[in-house]
């Protein structure tokens, strides 16, 4: 750890001049993942901004930017904070292009507040997330929800950014419109990489309208059955793959209460979407639910919570493979005798598992390595030689202990060249330094 | 032949087989451009590897030897993207052309690169799945070259472009090594790499195989012709449908001048006289799409159709597409030489980017038609010229160009689909300021620092990729323990 550091006190009156409000960290407030930052920055501007990477550059100090915060205790914690750059100063949405259904929006708005907004024109970013997090941070995190089934992740959604480089040189890409393949396309890059390669200021989306109709069919499945999960398995790739069009298929299977449920989220006209539902329900009964519900009323359950304590593992696949997934979720928590809750995208092929935070460090990292074997297996079963992995295993939340007591991750296709970009664009490695837990 | 590509033959005929190699000037020839004719250079050296480990190996041996390579699929981009190095190897990535595994329960198909594009969805098909990206060359263009591309086409309103399909690519990095991008799902750990060289236009590294989502077919496929007096009606009707909250698959606009040269070329029986027409194309569940179709229709009549014809069944619908996928060549009926230009405005926009051109054409004498994707504001303006009438192609490539800045000032984008290539790229630093162009080429920098891999391209200005100066924290206690990497 990086405790004997000490900042230069030069470093105090640098970043004062470069963004009026500055203050100094506080534990209770800002401390990110224990480490109490030097400072804590407000820029109200991407040129204030910009001047603070430079101030923190000229005086090696590591930075982490900061949303709502919602998104802060995710990946590995940093080994280094001196500076937090917070942008909740810069929440304007600056122009919503309703015509267009584009938005720019600064960094530090809310998912809420965007969502205002943009619904007095009957539009949407269609992302799932908290409405306190800020655009920034869900772009950061590469937040999604269940209709990353149809609408994909925010890296799908950005059309244009811009970024502040750790040497504090400002950069954009992409634009303003939909259609665009001029230049490489950073908005991908910064997108889901948790603050490590640089600031982001601004960001502008694609927009979608919102549905006029909206509804949910969900098949319930007998948890003590044993062949309920393939059935679900089943289930699931029948949704994903019908031409009913869902935006979300979604499984969630919990110990207690003991459920088994495949959700399917229809949108579009009153007529089209009761049409729909209705051939869903069908679908779904016909795989073998044995109760089958339509509801208007949107279900909370998917809600991802980043920032909820416990651990958090993700789990991605090929669907083909589903049913084996859940068999090594389950074998997993029988030898280690918990039983995590399961809820995600199947039908996109990612489910998250959750550990109560009541579970002890060393028991959660026992289940995280016992998965992790099983897993591999069934990764490695699909390998065809050529190296490619079928899925993989990330965890994304955890007690520190337990991250350091699951053990060595999987390998990340493309490491070396991830290596190589990290050090293009920070190369001091002062941008969030250590955040990135590979392969866990 | 250069001297350092000479010295290489023998290691390539090694790697690919004898029969594999190109030496002879008059069948490099073949090779010297690509669907940009206007640029041309003939390569020092082709070669045609059949697998991921001989494209490998060429890399490799290239990169030892400090010469430039450039890789080749069908030979069909618009912006000279794949156009060879005089001292360089070509490398044409035709042999790899195979379907190797459709997953009609992930939806997922791997497929070689140089597999057309229209291979992959009728593979797909009897498994009621197809590839949605449709650029208008799919019956030729590679998925390979759609990847460096970052291919849309007329449905990619609604679907989405190249890079929203593609989950997991095998590539060939300019130092050699093969390496996967993704893993398939469509999730990332790490850095979206497979989104940053999506797209990249063959600069940073070869692809070898590519998995790409598949999507169930639709129900119903219903498609509109609307015909107007004018652009701006058929403008009109396209705003009302988006603003009814209506996604089509596809929004196609042709005025008279295209849709004259159409006519000409394959007879698609447009309505006679027309000012503009417009093509609709409403794809989805067929409980959806018979209610937002009287949508669509009543509000193409309010915007003031001339004409509306629907065509439902896949024959009638083809009839109607072969006006407008023909569009480009068609041209070449009623004028001797053309510019193809592909540039974006806000689709709010294209009502007065259109008036700008039409003054453009006007001033010039050089007429323009047009064929646009009105959907999402992708322009592409065909300048008709003369090039046996001195000065002509001199006026026409000033139009062209100028249609670009009428983009950029209406904030949109110099290429919509086409890409820079070496086309564009010294229009780069209109739409994009130094330091964003010195940002872009970190990522080159992290590829292929040498500057090897198809270089030239898209850049005006290549950046020095100077040594990075290496870590100075102390390492994070779980990668001292071997345990995690971190950034």
């Amino acid at each position: 750890m990086d405790t004997e550091r000490s900042v230069v006190p030069a470093a105090r009156d640098a970043l004062v001049a470069a963004c009026p409000v500055v203050r100094k960290g506080v534990p209770a407030s800002d401390a990110v993942a224990g480490l109490v930052p030097s400072f804590v920055a407000f820029p109200a501007s991407t040129d204030e901004a910009s001047a603070l990477l430079r101030v923190a550059a000229a005086h090696d100090l590591s930075v982490v930017p900061r949303g709502a915060g919602t998104g802060l205790g995710w990946g590995l914690p940093p080994v280094s904070c001196d500076l937090v750059i917070d942008l909740q100063a810069m929440d304007q949405v600056i122009e919503h292009a309703a015509g267009d259904l584009v938005a720019r929006v600064q960094a530090g708005a809310t998912m809420g507040n965007l969502a205002s907004v943009l619904s007095l024109a009957g539009q949407q970013l269609a992302v799932d997330a908290p409405a306190d997090a800020t655009v920034g941070g869900v772009v950061a995190t590469g937040t999604a929800g269940p209709r990353r089934f149809r609408y994909g992740a925010p890296r799908d959604l950005l059309i244009g950014i811009t970024v502040v480089r750790a040497d504090g040189v400002v950069a954009h890409s992409g634009g303003k419109v939909v259609k665009n393949v001029a230049g490489y396309d950073l908005g991908k890059l910064f997108a889901g990489s948790q603050g490590t390669l640089g600031l982001i200021t601004e960001v502008t989306f694609r927009l979608h309208p919102l549905p006029a109709a909206a509804a949910w069919v969900t098949g319930d499945f007998d948890p003590n059955v044993p062949s309920a999960l393939a059935g679900a398995a089943s289930a699931v790739a029948s949704a994903a793959g019908s031409a009913l069009v869902p935006s979300a298929v979604e499984l969630l299977w919990t110990g207690s209460p003991a459920v088994l449920r495949v959700g399917v989220l229809l949108e579009g006209t009153p007529s089209g979407v009761a049409e729909r539902a209705k051939q869903m329900a069908e679908l779904l009964a016909g795989a073998g639910a044995t109760v089958v519900a339509t509801s208007e009323t949107p279900f909370r359950w998917w809600q991802p919570e980043p920032g909820a304590p416990g651990t958090v593992v993700r789990v991605t696949f090929w669907v083909r493979q589903l049913a084996e997934v859940l068999g090594a979720l389950a074998t997993a928590g029988v030898s280690t005798g918990i039983r995590p809750a399961v809820s995600g995208a199947a039908g996109a092929g990612v489910l998250y598992a959750w550990l109560d935070p009541g579970v002890a460090d060393e028991i959660a990292a026992r289940f995280v390595r016992a998965l992790r074997d099983r897993l591999s297996g069934v990764f490695a079963g699909s390998a065809d030689g050529t190296g490619l992995s079928r899925g993989g295993m990330a965890v994304l939340a955890a007690p520190t202990a337990l991250l350091a007591a699951a053990g060595a991750g999987q390998p990340v296709p493309g490491l070396d060249l991830m290596r190589a970009v990290k050090d293009q664009f920070d190369p001091g490695h002062r941008m969030c330094p250590g955040r990135f837990p590979w392969g866990r | 032949m250069a001297a350092g590509v000479e010295a290489l033959v023998p290691r390539m005929r090694e790697i690919c087989g004898p029969g594999h190699v190109v030496t002879d000037p008059l069948e490099l020839r073949t090779y010297e451009c690509d669907g940009l004719t206007s640029h041309r250079s003939v390569p020092a050296l082709a070669v045609l590897p059949g697998t991921a480990s001989e494209v490998a190996s060429v890399v490799a041996a290239c990169a030892a030897a400090g010469v430039p390579f450039v890789a080749r699929g069908s030979g069909t981009g618009l912006s000279g993207g794949a156009l060879p190095r005089e001292d360089g190897v070509l490398i044409v990535m035709s042999r790899m052309r195979s379907i190797v595994e459709i997953d009609p329960v992930s939806r997922r198909a791997i497929v070689e690169p140089g597999a057309t594009n229209l291979s992959v969805s009728k593979a797909a098909a009897p498994f009621g799945l197809f590839y949605a990206p449709d650029p208008s060359s799919q019956v030729v263009c590679s998925v390979g070259g759609n990847v460096a591309e970052n291919s849309g086409g007329a449905h990619c309103l609604k679907h989405g472009f190249t890079v929203h399909h593609v989950t997991a690519l095998q590539i060939v990095t300019p130092s050699g090594q093969l390496t996967w991008l993704g893993d398939g799902t469509g999730v990332c750990s790490g850095y979206d790499l497979l989104g940053a060289f999506t797209g990249s236009e063959g600069t940073l590294g070869i692809v070898t195989k590519i998995v790409v989502k598949l999507m169930p077919l639709p129900e119903v496929v219903h498609l509109l012709l609307v015909a107007y007096d004018t652009t701006s009606h058929g403008g009109q009707a396209v705003s009302d449908i988006i603003g009814a909250g209506i996604l089509p698959g596809a929004i196609e606009m042709m005025d008279a001048l295209a849709i004259e040269a159409a006519e000409e070329a394959v007879h698609c029986n447009y309505p006679a006289g027309a000012g503009a027409v417009l093509l609709v194309e409403l794809d989805g569940p067929a409980a959806e799409v018979e209610a937002e179709m009287s949508t669509v229709r009543s509000l193409c009549e309010a915007a003031g159709a001339t004409e509306i014809r629907t065509a439902d069944d896949p024959a009638e619908r083809a009839g109607i597409w072969a006006g407008r996928k023909s569009a480009f060549a068609a041209v070449g009926r009623i004028s001797p030489a053309y510019i193809v230009q592909d540039g974006v405005v806000p689709r709010t926009s294209l009502g007065a980017v259109l008036a700008q051109i039409a003054s453009l054409s006007a001033e010039s004498g050089i007429r323009v038609a047009n064929v646009f994707h009105a959907g999402d504001g992708n322009l592409h303006p065909l300048v008709l010229y003369d090039d046996a009438v001195p000065g002509q192609a001199e006026a026409a490539e000033k139009v062209s160009g100028a249609i670009l800045d009428a983009c950029l000032e209406q904030g949109g984008s110099i290429t919509g689909e086409h890409g820079v290539g070496v086309d564009k790229s010294r229009y780069m630093p209109k739409m994009f300021n130094s330091a964003d162009l010195d940002t872009m080429q970190l990522v080159r920098c992290a590829f292929d620092p040498a500057s090897l891999c198809n270089p030239g391209k898209i850049f005006p200005t290549p950046r020095l990729c100077g040594e990075v100066p290496g870590h100075h924290r102390a390492p994070h206690p779980a990668v001292a323990a071997g345990q995690a990497e971190i950034f």
